[in-house]
């Protein structure tokens, strides 16, 4: 059976909230609410992980991989350039000076941190990604948007529960 | 109007306001842009000039090597300091009033950071030996000296540039999307969507957007402090005479906060003007930032003292002739000036009701970064020019017309970049504006509901005005 997208749009957080919880409440055949359901909004809105439960952000693993080998490889590099068989004579002096070459640690540190943690972001967040099937620019202006994924025969049921709180619109499209 | 911004904005009208901005802005845009680019045309003139006949045009010599170009180079990297370290540290700290300003803040460091490292190029004289700068080994297998404060310095500004990039980029990529949306096929459409990255604003996206931007914001705020310290090991690690100073990282600092703050309530003013933005930049946030200004203004007035005052008891007779020859000698005019603009024009900003005067605000901010530009050059010329041995002293070394062009040049060169930006990119962050938007009407109305009636228009009036 193929499955349905269908996109409701709303006025404000409340009234989407409503509409989450009774999804997520309902038991619909062919409708998951923990995977099937997605929450669009124009705005950052930490209440929206309330209402839609807990999930899972990952990208500060990507963070400390980053940060913690990139700081380390950035030291080998450097030391190790300092201590290849040609180096000048050092007339005594450390061959691989700790301090300074902290300075340049913390700062490859910093820049593996900071690039790992946006690559980690565009693979935790799917980016860049091609339009959904169904999208509206509403959302991105003052709408907030709640798509959800279900076999055929599970649409009526879910278009009754965001007609029964008032969706501005109805979206409908056949999935992939 | 005494609160931040108005909370009964409607989203639909915040996008639609800003996204005029990218189309329709004022005539003096367009007037500033042909100023900045005339200036830019002297500034690449001068360069043309000196690469062809050589460093003598700019007069500069041995030991005077650096002056203006090393003094712009550090003032262009102090510039850069505030718009992502306050924006990142405001973040951090959730003052929601940094919303409507932190977007053209944090594109005011990536130019300002792409315009110094410009004078690394400009300073060498043989530009087409830059490469010499990349860490690589030479046929000997000896690699460039990592002990020194240079390559530390190349290091830093790069991590600190392309980390400024991304963390602007990044912060960008819901309001590319709404540009994605509103705009008519064409180049820009082409771009944002290309930029937008397929943005749709699902909670996934959001919840990974939230956390990315956090950890950004958090690496950033030490790397920032990181860059004009060790900025400042340029100078302090030398055996020159007032440069020598275990004060500097901290000085550096704060003299950068305070240039950017300054640079940013110039900016603020024009872009006001110039894309009409009076309901997003508004007077109390002008206020909140000129407070912090003032602040920052003192600590760097504190750390002049500092300094002084160890070159002053200390016994070192060669520091105490530079700090003497700045005061008395040939550069005295510009060191008082640089006290002036920096330690006492910034009085005029306890004066509430200057406060959010637009005029005196943009003269005064103007006033005090010629004060840091001063500063910068005071910082170089009167140590080269006073060494420890007679031999070198050179107190007649002035900047040569070629040598002034170019540093006039990187102004226009800084301005055209901006003023391109914030045409062809949303400089107010249309998605944290509805936000603010949201949580103070949420805020208000909560209030309301649990305060006894009258008591909290009263308060909230009272809380805006001050």
């Amino acid at each position: 059976m193929s499955k349905r997208y269908l996109l409701a749009l709303y006025n404000n957080f409340e009234e989407a909230e409503q509409v989450v919880r009774e999804l997520r409440t309902s038991s619909i055949q062919g409708f998951n609410a923990a995977d099937d359901m997605v929450i669009k909004s124009p705005i950052e809105h930490p209440e929206v992980e309330e209402f839609i439960g807990p999930k899972p952000v990952k990208v500060q693993w990507f963070t400390l991989f980053g940060a913690t080998l990139i700081g380390s490889l950035g030291f080998l590099w450097v030391a190790s350039t300092q201590a290849n068989f040609f180096s000048q004579m050092k007339g005594g002096k450390p061959i691989v000076p700790i301090p300074p070459d902290m300075v340049l640690t913390y700062e490859f540190f910093i820049l593996g941190g900071v690039y790992i943690t946006v690559l980690g972001f565009l693979v935790c967040a799917g980016l860049p990604a091609r339009r959904s099937p169904l999208y509206s620019a509403k959302v991105s202006e003052d709408q907030i948007g709640i798509m959800v994924k279900a076999e055929e025969g599970a649409t009526t049921a879910l278009k009754g529960i965001f007609a029964k709180h008032k969706a501005l619109e109805i979206q409908e499209e056949v999935g992939r | 109007m005494t609160k931040d911004i108005r909370e009964d904005i409607a989203w639909a009208k915040i996008n639609q306001d800003v996204l005029k901005s990218l189309e329709t802005p004022r005539p003096a845009y367009w007037v500033i842009l042909a100023v900045a680019l005339s200036v830019f045309g002297v500034g690449l003139g001068c360069e043309i000039y000196q690469y062809q006949m050589g460093m003598g045009v700019s007069n500069l010599d041995n030991p005077h090597a650096w002056a203006l170009y090393i003094g712009s180079f550090i003032f262009w990297i102090g510039m850069s300091h505030s718009g992502t370290l306050l924006s990142a540290i405001l973040h951090i700290m959730h003052a929601d009033w940094r919303k409507p300003i932190y977007r053209f803040a944090e594109a005011m460091t990536t130019f300002s950071l792409i315009t110094a490292a410009l004078f690394v190029a400009v300073h060498l004289g043989r530009v087409w030996q830059i490469y010499y700068a990349l860490p690589y080994p030479n046929e000997r297998w000896a690699w460039p000296n990592w002990q020194s404060p240079l390559l530390w310095d190349a290091m830093a500004v790069f991590t600190y540039l392309s980390s400024s990039m991304i963390f602007l980029y990044v912060g960008m990529i819901p309001d590319l999307a709404i540009c994605r949306d509103n705009m008519h096929s064409g180049w820009r459409k082409k771009l944002y969507t290309l930029m937008a990255l397929g943005w749709e604003g699902t909670d996934r996206q959001w919840r990974n957007f939230r956390m990315t931007y956090l950890t950004v914001a958090c690496f950033l705020i030490p790397l920032a402090v990181s860059v004009h310290s060790i900025v400042s090991t340029d100078f302090a690690v030398s055996q020159q005479p007032g440069m020598h100073v275990t004060s500097f990282p901290p000085y550096f600092v704060a003299g950068a906060l305070y240039s950017g703050c300054a640079a940013i309530i110039s900016l603020f003013i024009i872009l006001r003007y110039v894309f009409r933005f009076e309901e997003y930049m508004t007077l109390p946030i002008l206020r909140k930032v000129v407070r912090l200004t003032f602040a920052i203004a003192m600590v760097w007035t504190y750390l002049n003292c500092v300094e002084f005052a160890a070159t002053w008891y200390g016994h070192d007779p060669a520091e105490k002739a530079v700090l003497v020859q700045k005061a008395i000698g040939p550069y005295a005019p510009f060191f008082w000036t640089m006290i002036f603009c920096g330690s006492v024009v910034p009085f005029a900003m306890m004066v509430k009701k200057w406060q959010t005067s637009i005029p005196i605000m943009f003269a005064v901010s103007l006033l005090l970064n010629l004060g840091m530009f001063l500063e910068r050059w005071m910082i170089i010329s009167p140590t080269l020019s006073h060494d420890y041995w007679p031999w070198q002293w050179d107190h007649n070394q002035w900047p040569s017309m070629i040598q002034w062009g170019i540093v006039f040049g990187s102004f226009g060169f800084f301005v055209t970049l901006f003023m391109v930006f914030c045409k062809v990119f949303p400089s107010v962050s249309m998605y944290e504006v509805k936000e603010m938007v949201y949580h103070r009407s949420l805020h208000s109305k909560k209030a309301e509901s649990a305060a006894p009636e009258g008591f909290v228009a009263e308060e909230l009036a009272v809380k805006g005005a001050n």
